[in-house]
C-alpha cells in the first residue's frame, strides 16, 4: 500500500504543481486547477518565510472518518481515509476534525482529501514529496 | 474556458459579471482581452491617468490554469508615467487566484470616496474600508495583515499598492504576494489615485476537457522540457543575474547613468549572490523553475550588539542594474538594502534607479543643487541613495514632486534632458548592447525591454540594416502578443513554440492553427498600435535622449541617422498603415 510523505518540506518553493496534479490525477474525472486538489501549498506568513505544504498524514485512527455521518471517509488500511465522494453531504465536520488543516472543501461543498495515490510526487520538481510502500 | 468577466465599480461600489465569449474567441484572452476590454471602458482616451475615468483591466488567458508557466496576468490601463498605454504583467498567485475566482479579466473603474480594499471570493465581491491600513509604509507589513484578516491560505493573491502608490509617484508598482510585481508604468499611482489600498482575490473553480487523456501527455511533455531540456536553466540556476557579468564583459552594462559601461561588478554579480547571499527560492503558481531569487541579508541593530534582523530581499538582473551599476553601487550588501527599500516602498525598480543616476549627474553638473536634492548626491553613495528614494515617496520639496512624475518630467523642468535615460518616458532597463535594443524601447508597445527583445537581436545580429532590423523586432512584438494573449511567462518562450500552443489548444478542445495564432498575434499588435494612436502617441526620434543617440555600444557606435532611417522605414511599414 501508497503512502504519500514529506521527503524534505525545507525544499518547497511553493509552486503549487502538487496541487495542479492532485485535480487531474483522474483521468476519468480531471479537472484543471487546483479546485479538486486534496493537497495545498502555502506560504509561511509571506514567501520571505518561505512555503510549504499540506496533505493528509494518514493518521491511523484518522478523526475525519470517526466524524463522517454517512461513511463517506473511512479509515484505509495502512493509514488515511477511502473517500467516497458520492456519500459526501458537505457537512465539513471532517474539516474541522483534522487537526492539520488537510481536509479541504471544494466548490460544490463536498471534500477534497489525499487519497494517497502518489500522482503529484512526479510532477514536484524539486524533491519535497515522495511515495512509500507501507 | 472561462470566459466571465467582474466589472467592479469604486464609486458606488458595485460589480457585475457578464459573459464574453465573444471576446475571448476572437482575441484569445491575457493583452488581447485587456485591450479590447479597455478600448470599451476607457470612455476618454485623453482623460487624466490619475483621474476617475481611468480603467484598470487585469486578465488571464486560455492556459491558466491548464499548463505549467501560465503563472502570468496581464493588467492594462493608462500609465500616469507615460501618459498613454499602460501594460504590465505581474506573477506570484494572480493568474491561478483569479483563474480560481472563475474569471478572465477583472475590470476596475471609478474612484473610492475612503480608502478600500475588495476581497474577490469566487462569485462575490466585498468591498471593506481600509482607512486603518492607510499610511503603512511596507508593503510588505500591509499583505502580512491582509494575509492574517483574510481567508483564502494557499489558494489566493494580495494584489496591492505601496505607499508610494498611495503617494502617487508615477511609477509606482503593484507587488503581488512577495517579490512579484506589475513592475512598470505606475500601476499602483492608479491604484493610489482610486483610493484602492489592494485587491484580495480566491475562489475555488476548476475547468474540464473534452480531451483528458491529450490534455495529460500534453502537459506532461511541457513538463518535461521545463525541467529537463535547457530551455529553462539559465533561469533555473543563477537567474536573471546571470546577465551581470557577460554584459560587463562585452562593455554594455550601463554604469553611472549610462557614462560608462563596464565597472567592478564582480561584487553585485548572480554568481557572487548566489553564493553568498542566497537564501531560498520561490515559484510564481504552476511554474516549475522557481526563478524568484532571495537573497539573505543580516543586519546587526545600529545601537545594540548581538541583535539581528535578517532580511529576505529578492533580487533580479533589472535591480542590479538599476539600482547597482547604473548609479555605481557595487557592493552587494549596499544594493540589496536600496533593493529593499524599493520594494518595501512598492516603487519601481528601474524607474527608481534612472531617476537617481540623472539627479546625480544633473547634480554634479551643477543643474541641481542640495536645495533641490537635500542630500548631496555621489555615484556609489548608497546612504545618500536611502535618503533620496524617502524622499521621492514622500515629495518634501519641489524638486522631488517633479521626480516622482519620472525623469523626463523632471529633465524637463531643470535641464539635462540629453541624459535623462528615459524612451518615450520610461525609464530605460539595462542594456547597452545596441541599436536595436534602444529602438525596440521607442516602438515597443510599452518602451519596455520585453516587448521585442532588442537585446537578444543586438547579441544575435549586430550588424542589421536598419529596416531588417524594424522587421525582426516587430515580428517578436507580434508573436508575444501571442504568448501574452495565453498568458505565458516570457521566459517559457523557447518552450512555447507555435507548433506547441496549436497542440496544447487542442488538448483543451479548442481548435487553434499555428497560421491562425500568428494572424491573431498581428492583428493584437495592429489593435494596440491604434490604441497608442487614440492616446495620442507618436514615435519621434526626439522621444530618446541624446546620450543615447550616439553612444558606444558592443554592436559599434550608433548615429542619429540609423534610428531616423528605421523610424522613417517603421511609420511608412506599420504606423501609418492602420
Amino acid at each position: 500500500m501508497k503512502l504519500l510523505k514529506i521527503a524534505d518540506v525545507e525544499k518547497c518553493v511553493g509552486c503549487g504543481l502538487c496541487m495542479y496534479a492532485c485535480s487531474r490525477k483522474n483521468v476519468k474525472d480531471l479537472h484543471i486547477g487546483i479546485g479538486h486538489s486534496g493537497i495545498r501549498a502555502v506560504s509561511l506568513s509571506g514567501f520571505e518565510r518561505g512555503a510549504t505544504v499540506i496533505f493528509c498524514h494518514a493518521c491511523k485512527e484518522p478523526p475525519c472518518a470517526e466524524v463522517c455521518p454517512t461513511n463517506a471517509l473511512k479509515p484505509r488500511k495502512g493509514g488515511g481515509v477511502i473517500f467516497s465522494e458520492k456519500l459526501c453531504l458537505g457537512c465539513g465536520n471532517c474539516i474541522s476534525a483534522c487537526k492539520i488543516g488537510a481536509i479541504f472543501e471544494r466548490e460544490d461543498g463536498k471534500i477534497a482529501v489525499c487519497i494517497h495515490c502518489g500522482y503529484c510526487v512526479d510532477f514536484c520538481p524539486h524533491g519535497v514529496l515522495k511515495v512509500v510502500e507501507v | 474556458m472561462i470566459d466571465s468577466i467582474l466589472s467592479i465599480n469604486l464609486t458606488d461600489y458595485s460589480y457585475e459579471v457578464e459573459s464574453r465569449e465573444d471576446l475571448i474567441e476572437r482575441w484569445i484572452g491575457g493583452i488581447g482581452l485587456a485591450t479590447q476590454l479597455f478600448k470599451e471602458r476607457m470612455k476618454d482616451l485623453k482623460a487624466d491617468p490619475l483621474s476617475e475615468k481611468n480603467v484598470i483591466v487585469f486578465a488571464i488567458g486560455p492556459f491558466t490554469p491548464a499548463y505549467p508557466y501560465a503563472s502570468k496576468t496581464v493588467s492594462v490601463f493608462k500609465s500616469p508615467l507615460t501618459n498613454e498605454f499602460g501594460e504590465s504583467h505581474g506573477g506570484g498567485r494572480t493568474a491561478m487566484a483569479i483563474a480560481s475566482a472563475g474569471y478572465s479579466a477583472i475590470v476596475i473603474e471609478g474612484v473610492s470616496d475612503k480608502p478600500v480594499y475588495v476581497v474577490i471570493d469566487g462569485e462575490k465581491v466585498y468591498f471593506k474600508d481600509g482607512r486603518s491600513l492607510k499610511g503603512i509604509r511596507d508593503s510588505l507589513i500591509l499583505a502580512r495583515i491582509l494575509a492574517e484578516i483574510e481567508k483564502g491560505r494557499g489558494i489566493r493573491s494580495i494584489i496591492r499598492a505601496g505607499y508610494a502608490g498611495e503617494r502617487l509617484v508615477r511609477f509606482a508598482c503593484i507587488t503581488t504576494e512577495t517579490y512579484r510585481h506589475f513592475g512598470r508604468l505606475g500601476l499602483g499611482a492608479v491604484f493610489g489615485s482610486k483610493n484602492l489600498l489592494a485587491l484580495v482575490v480566491m475562489g475555488k473553480k476548476s475547468y474540464k476537457t473534452d480531451n483528458p487523456r491529450l490534455y495529460r501527455e500534453v502537459y506532461k511533455e511541457i513538463y518535461r522540457l521545463g525541467v529537463e531540456s535547457d530551455a529553462m536553466r539559465k533561469y533555473h540556476l543563477i537567474g536573471t543575474a546571470e546577465n551581470v557579468l557577460p554584459l560587463n564583459e562585452m562593455r554594455a552594462l550601463p554604469v553611472k547613468n549610462l557614462t560608462e559601461f563596464q565597472t567592478e561588478c564582480e561584487d553585485i554579480s548572480g554568481e557572487t549572490l548566489a553564493e553568498t547571499r542566497l537564501g531560498r527560492r520561490i515559484a510564481c503558481s504552476h511554474c516549475p523553475t522557481a526563478c524568484i531569487h532571495i537573497a539573505t541579508l543580516r543586519e546587526e541593530y545600529e545601537e545594540e550588539k548581538y541583535f539581528y534582523k535578517t532580511l529576505m530581499i529578492g533580487y533580479d538582473y533589472e535591480l542590479i542594474y538599476a539600482l547597482g551599476s547604473m548609479i555605481g553601487v557595487t557592493e552587494k550588501d549596499s544594493l540589496l538594502r536600496l533593493i529593499h527599500k524599493v520594494e518595501s516602498y512598492g516603487l519601481d525598480a528601474i524607474s527608481t534607479g534612472v531617476c537617481l543616476a540623472w539627479a546625480t549627474e544633473a547634480f554634479k553638473r551643477g543643474i541641481i543643487d542640495v536645495d533641490e536634492t537635500l542630500t548631496p548626491l555621489d555615484f556609489g553613495d548608497w546612504r545618500a541613495y536611502m535618503e533620496a528614494i524617502d524622499n521621492l515617496v514622500f515629495q518634501p520639496n519641489e524638486f522631488y514632486r517633479s521626480l516622482a512624475k519620472g525623469v523626463r518630467f523632471a529633465s524637463q523642468k531643470y535641464g539635462g534632458q540629453e541624459f535623462a535615460l528615459a524612451i518615450a518616458g520610461n525609464e530605460i532597463p539595462g542594456y547597452n548592447t545596441g541599436f536595436s535594443v534602444y529602438f525596440g524601447l521607442l516602438i515597443g508597445m510599452r518602451h519596455s525591454h520585453l516587448d521585442n527583445a532588442g537585446y537578444s537581436l543586438d547579441q544575435k545580429h549586430p550588424d542589421l540594416k536598419p529596416e531588417n532590423a524594424v522587421e525582426r523586432l516587430v515580428r517578436e512584438e507580434m508573436w508575444r502578443q501571442v504568448l501574452s494573449s495565453l498568458v505565458v511567462c516570457f521566459f517559457s518562450r523557447n518552450i512555447y513554440t507555435p507548433q506547441l500552443v496549436s497542440k496544447a489548444f487542442n488538448a483543451l478542445a479548442i481548435e487553434m492553427s499555428e497560421d491562425e495564432l500568428i494572424k491573431k498575434g498581428e492583428e493584437i499588435y495592429m489593435e494596440k498600435l491604434k490604441l497608442k494612436k487614440e492616446m495620442g502617441y507618436k514615435p519621434s526620434v526626439g522621444d530618446i535622449p541624446e546620450r543615447i543617440l550616439n553612444i558606444s555600444t558592443p554592436a559599434g557606435k550608433l548615429n542619429e541617422k540609423r534610428f531616423e532611417t528605421a523610424l522613417e522605414y517603421y511609420m511608412q511599414e506599420y504606423w501609418e498603415r492602420f
